[in-house]
């Protein structure tokens, strides 16, 4: 099986001035197929590397160490009409609905350019009909969009609008950067429900990028938990959040409110703030071994490797190695 | 005295380039002692902009033309009932933060970076009490230890804490005079999920501590779920719908409620299915559809409801709903 995109090893270390350095990511591994369309979550919080990771898988961002293979061949060393492809075939959506449209121009033009630079269309009817077409498909009506400036529109249908531009495009992969953070709820579920259809109909595989567990959970698939950089655990999504392992993902499950009155968790359980603590910790040692409540003496010694325990579950944690 | 805010046919506008905007155009709930109210709607539904209107703290281009905040409180061991809107400024001021304390949203970057923690603790009390700064630095161990921070953080400035601990300094803030009455707007939205639970779990229990309400604005209806007592779901400048939490999840009567709550994904395993959202496009401000305001997007729309527009009236006891499906003609 040929694999889409392939991230191997990537890390990556900011270096601030006084040579102060902040390790955002440590040996991601991560791949899509080309003939199986996936969606895959990583879940995290603020501070644990994954708008780091968007960044790099799309080209925006170099990484320290590890290579992203497209189709294969290293990202770094792609002709021109190879670039151009993986361009086209790795789109984003971004978090921010607000800060991608130029105010000054009607939302047109955002598909307009989309239809022109890839050349979707021959002619001036047959691009409208295209954006219009899109527009429906994502569940907008065109005459209500179309001519209207970005601060007309809600955020949710600007991120939707980012969705139609995907329709036009029909990428194989979607990197979605925390894309529903900004959106009102009863929107959030259309933009989800979108991003499965797409799956579905078209074989569009996502990256989707969030920090709320049960978003993942709406979506699917595959997980990868991340903490400050590392992978934590990472597998079938409902197989870690029914059963998890790592006491990071545990945290995590216990964490998560759930929308029913019957059952309160905020009081019933006890919580613990050390939970929160946060403070610089770099070099050796388990990463969460600061707020874990199952830490042990190895974990400040030994950072533990990702470990699989089955074919669809991974871990990185002392508890489970023998 | 059974109700520590009533709040009459509130009216707040915003003057801006295209019209008047009618943000907050005609609300009324009450809100019990000791009790948490919480408010839900999606953005633009607006929620920070009743606050803004019972706060009165309010810019220039905002304005209230009608409605009533009546707030009791109790002063020098007697009970008083003020109609906010009515006070002058100076009058509102010795009443805010001693009796209605305010954590807006994305308070915790409301800290000042170049002051110490202790520091700005103190001059809160000073500014709004007749306390001394010997008196308000006495008080700070106590209430520190309310929201479980260290009193080393008085020592610190605030980029040295996390989130969620600038969070919990702001809540201890807030509860330092003891005020019976404590709003929250989005207390926990730029937060993650760990540091959410323990500034919620913070906030009630500090809030029950010192028999405060808690005014609950939120988006989450997870953290309602949790947190309040009753809830007032807001759309489009209006309740549309109020009751016990418990009922409202149980059994929502008014069709945007059931929409607003079958679109949470949440994590159960015995019956994931698809939810569907509600689509259409958020109405605006300036220009509210006539009739009922969520008729556009409804699926339960009826004739009537795109000219008229329901009252809001009694389901039952504790129950009103504003919707021509459950009578509302009367």
């Amino acid at each position: 099986m040929t694999q889409l995109l392939e991230a191997i090893d990537i890390s990556k270390i900011f270096v601030h001035r006084r040579g102060k350095t902040t390790r955002a990511l440590e040996k991601m591994n991560l791949s899509f197929s080309e003939e199986k369309p996936d969606i895959i979550s990583i879940v995290g919080e603020s501070g644990s590397g994954k708008t780091t990771f968007a960044r790099i898988i799309l080209g925006l961002l170099p990484p320290t160490t590890g290579r992203i293979l497209f189709r294969g061949k290293d990202i770094t060393s792609l002709t021109h009409q190879e670039w151009a492809e993986y361009r086209r075939q790795i789109q984003a959506v971004f978090q921010d609905p607000y800060g991608i449209y130029n105010p000054f121009y009607r939302v047109d033009r955002v598909l307009e350019n989309t239809v022109r630079k890839f050349k979707l269309a021959s002619s001036r009817e047959e691009a409208k009909r295209l954006i219009a077409e899109s527009l429906e498909a994502i569940g907008l009506r065109p005459n209500e969009i179309l001519g209207r400036y970005p601060h007309q529109l809600s955020g949710g249908e600007r991120q939707r609008i980012m969705l139609a531009r995907l329709y036009l495009l029909r990428p194989r992969l979607i990197v979605a950067d925390e894309p529903i953070s900004m959106i009102d709820v009863a929107l959030r579920v259309l933009f989800l429900n979108i991003l499965l259809d797409f799956k579905q109909k078209y074989g569009m595989s996502c990256l989707f990028i969030t920090h709320d567990l049960s978003s993942s959970y709406y979506l699917g698939e595959k997980v990868v938990i991340l903490y400050r950089g590392k992978i934590m655990e990472k597998g079938e999504t409902e197989e870690i959040l029914k059963e998890p392992y790592h006491p990071y993902t545990k945290l995590l499950m216990k964490a998560l409110l759930p929308p029913d009155p019957e059952k309160k968790v905020l009081l019933s359980e006890e919580i613990k703030y050390s939970y929160e603590e946060v403070g610089d910790q770099m070099g050796v040692g388990c990463p969460f071994f600061s707020r874990c409540s199952e830490r042990m003496d190895i974990c400040k010694e030994k950072t533990p490797e990702l470990k699989a325990l089955n074919e669809n579950h991974e871990v990185s944690c002392f508890l489970y190695e023998r | 005295m059974d109700k520590l805010l009533e709040i009459n046919d509130l009216k707040v506008y915003y003057r801006n380039v295209t019209g008047i905007s009618k943000a907050v155009d005609g609300v009324s709930f009450f809100v019990y002692p000791g009790e948490v109210f919480g408010v839900a709607g999606e953005s633009g539904s607006g929620k920070s902009t009743l606050i803004s209107g019972i706060t009165r703290l309010i810019r220039s281009s905002v304005y209230i033309p009608g409605g009533s905040v009546n707030f009791s409180y109790k002063e020098d061991g007697k009970y008083k009932s003020v109609d906010l809107l009515a006070l002058s400024e100076e009058e509102l001021r010795d009443i805010r933060w001693k009796h209605i304390s305010y954590i807006p949203q994305g308070s915790m970057n409301s800290l000042n970076p170049v002051m110490k923690i202790g520091d700005q603790m103190v001059d809160t009390i000073i500014e709004h009490s007749q306390k001394n700064k010997e008196e308000a630095m006495s008080l700070l161990p106590d209430i520190l230890n309310a929201v479980n921070l260290p009193s080393s953080v008085l020592n610190m400035y605030p980029h040295e804490l996390s989130g969620g601990m600038k969070q919990r300094v702001i809540i201890a803030m807030s509860l330092a005079l003891q005020p019976e009455l404590i709003i929250a707007d989005e207390p926990t939205t730029a937060l993650d999920v760990v540091s959410q639970l323990s500034v919620l779990y913070t906030l009630w229990v500090v809030s029950k501590d010192i028999n405060a309400s808690l005014l609950l604005v939120t988006h989450d209806m997870a953290v309602h779920a949790q947190m309040a007592d009753r809830i007032a779901v807001m759309y489009a400048g209006k309740i549309v719908e109020v009751g016990k939490t418990s009922e409202i999840f149980k059994n929502p009567l008014h069709p945007y409620t059931r929409g607003l709550l079958s679109s949470i994904p949440s994590i159960d395993y015995d019956k994931k299915k698809r939810l569907e959202g509600i689509s259409g496009i958020a109405p605006s401000s300036t220009n509210w559809p006539t009739g009922c305001r969520f008729h556009p997007r409804c699926p339960q729309v009826k004739e009537e409801c795109k000219i008229k527009e329901p009252p809001i009236t009694r389901y039952n006891d504790e129950r009103y709903v504003a919707c021509f499906l459950y009578g509302g003609a009367e």
